[in-house]
């Protein structure tokens, strides 16, 4: 629409006054801020109402609409959403699936790609594909099969039942997003590293692992977010409710709190906050994996 | 994504001349000590026992007639006859397809908008894309809690509607099955446009800028450059930007189930939805696997396409 105004004026062989050019400038700069701001508000609008929301008294938004202006300040509704919503354990419970299942799923995945990007594995490219095609199936598929194995082996009903499974599920397209990062390093720094005498699992840990930090920051930051915000799983493993991750007991807080929107919205601000945090601090390597990561 | 990031960095990092480069590859990718079948075994071996041992036993389970106690009975392929007589099953298959075409085209052409639009560096264009890609962070519940107190019967919605009179227009979004699906596509609009627009920019940004240089000077409106450059150009783009949606819309689960369910009345059941309920609500457990086969079926086609497409990307470097 608006690309670049300036440098079409510039070589574009049009014979335009110079006053009429910095007309045209001017209109396509102000035509462009007015659709980014107006873009802009939209997508904000809905977090801000929320976050007001959040704010207000049960009295205030029953009176008062939830459209209005806020007559109230409070923070009761984020105590009652922490304390009585049993926010804190969900939380607790969200960090002890996510942390693990990211560290667990990358180193796994950061060795598969070591292997098959540096080295002549038999098959490497078929065991590859294998790889991804498995985290392009349809979760649909291994619900069932997944809840009863897990019944089978006692761990129904646990956290690590959730760990295990988005580890496995994952490694595929980590392995596969990493495998295309590691083999653009150059062999002579292997090279070089073999003839000082490292064998391979340090030319792994100390060579080509920090070499890949980029690849591997960025699908940290995403998985974080996807793990966190995962709610078919938790689901579908976890029955007691003290166990459900947050993004889980937000969604059933919502059926015990149905008329109190003040405390729902506390509750939503409180889900959403950790991955918007993983987020702001490594949004250049999120936007980066965003990128390379468009299978999910 | 993989073929226009990657492949800028794997230019940028193996500089040297074709021939020098190559030599020491073919020298470099040595026969792999023990350790490394080992590196590569386990991971793999992870995945098939997590991954796809279930979607062989989900395969089979679909031919079983089970409520998961008793025991099973097998039935052949009755229960994907059964399905075309669901009234349900149609209904959860037409919304499906109304969820690609919807949610899929309208996030694929205002997410390719988007990007036209920002997808130059100026002042300012920073905070306009935060601002779009914002809610990717966010949980599809988290989305889903946020529409909500726009579309709930004391929501923002109908508040706004009341204050310019238009009374007659307010309705229970989420309860009216002529309009909960369509509520539900604009939350989770919300939340793709963003996305899609990153991976559109990212493209957009490994085009060859001389090409729009000569088609400038040649005197090429904005429009035409548009229909006539850049958009040839990035048909791979775009391909994986279909695909992407695609796939997204086949396991699209959580928004429906955190809105509503698949209510009133099936009127926003998608296969997923119907396939969780059936699956751990009736404990049908092989007809859910049944449903679970076909979403497999219906993804087939565009995950073997993303697969031919990384395995010729694969090769070619």
């Amino acid at each position: 629409m608006t690309i670049a105004p300036a440098t079409t004026a510039r070589v574009a062989p049009l014979k335009l006054s110079s006053r009429r050019r910095g007309r045209r400038r001017i209109a396509a700069t102000v035509g462009f801020h007015t659709t980014g701001i107006i873009i802009s508000l939209a997508w904000f609008a809905p977090i801000l109402v929320v976050l007001v929301t959040s704010f207000r008294t049960f009295d205030d938004v029953t009176a008062n609409g939830i459209a209005s202006l806020p007559h109230t300040f409070t923070l009761q509704t984020y105590v009652q959403a922490w304390n009585q919503g049993g926010l804190f354990q969900a939380l607790v419970n969200s960090m002890i699936v996510t942390i693990p299942t990211v560290i667990i799923s990358l180193v796994l995945s950061a060795a598969a790609a070591f292997g098959l990007s540096r080295y002549r594995v038999p098959f490497r490219r078929t065991i590859l594909l294998i790889m991804l095609a498995g985290n392009l199936l349809p979760v649909q598929m291994l619900l069932i099969p997944i809840a009863r194995i897990t019944q089978q082996a006692n761990i129904f009903d646990t956290l690590g039942a959730l760990i295990a499974v988005q580890v496995a599920f994952g490694i595929g397209f980590y392995t596969f997003v990493l495998y295309g990062f590691m083999r653009t390093i150059p062999t002579e720094l292997q090279e070089a590293a073999t003839l000082d005498g490292a064998g391979t699992v340090r030319i792994f840990l100390q060579v080509i692992l920090p070499l890949a930090r980029p690849a591997i920051a960025a699908l940290g930051a995403l998985s974080f977010t996807w793990i966190f915000n995962d709610l078919l799983w938790s689901i579908t493993l976890l029955q007691t409710s003290e166990k459900l991750p947050i993004t889980a007991a937000v969604l059933s807080l919502q059926g015990q709190y149905v008329s109190s929107w003040s405390v729902i919205a506390a509750a939503t601000v409180v889900a959403a906050i950790p991955s918007t945090i993983v987020f702001l601090v490594f949004q250049r390597s999120f936007i980066g994996g965003l990128a390379l990561g468009s299978v999910k | 994504m993989t073929g226009t990031t990657l492949e800028r960095d794997r230019r940028r990092v193996s500089s040297p001349p074709p021939s020098v480069a190559f030599e020491p590859r073919r020298r470099g990718m040595r026969i792999p000590p023990p350790i490394v079948l080992a590196l590569v075994l386990v991971p793999f071996l992870v995945e098939a026992v997590g991954v796809f041992w279930p979607a062989f036993q989900g395969v089979a389970l679909s031919f079983l007639h089970w409520n998961g106690i008793g025991p099973a009975r097998n039935v052949g392929v009755q229960n994907f006859v059964d399905l075309f007589s669901d009234p349900i099953f149609i209904t959860a298959l037409k919304n499906t397809a109304i969820w690609i075409v919807l949610f899929g085209g309208i996030s694929f052409l205002a997410g390719l908008g988007v990007a036209m639009l920002f997808q130059s560096e100026r002042r300012g264009v920073g905070i306009y894309r935060t601002a779009l890609f914002l809610p990717i962070v966010f949980s599809l519940v988290v989305t889903a809690l946020i529409w909500g107190t726009f579309f709930q019967p004391n929501g923002v919605l109908n508040n706004a509607l009341d204050a310019v009179g238009l009374h007659s227009w307010t309705r229970v979004w989420l309860g009216d099955s002529n309009t909960a699906l369509y509520v539900v596509i604009v939350a989770a609009l919300w939340r793709e446009i963003g996305y899609v627009m990153v991976l559109f920019i990212a493209g957009l940004k490994a085009l060859d800028p001389s090409v729009q240089e000569a088609a400038r000077v040649d005197g090429a409106t904005t429009w035409q450059r548009f229909w006539h450059v850049t958009f040839p150009q990035m048909r791979s783009v775009n391909l994986v930007v279909l695909s992407v949606l695609i796939i997204d819309s086949l396991r699209s689960f959580d928004i429906v189930w955190a809105m509503t369910k698949g209510g009133p009345y099936h009127s926003t059941e998608l296969l997923s939805t119907y396939m969780f309920s059936t699956a751990f609500e009736t404990h049908a457990l092989g007809y859910a696997s049944a449903i679970a086969v076909v979403i497999f079926i219906l993804a087939i086609a565009v995950i073997v396409s993303y697969l031919v497409r990384a395995l010729s990307e694969e090769k070619e470097s």
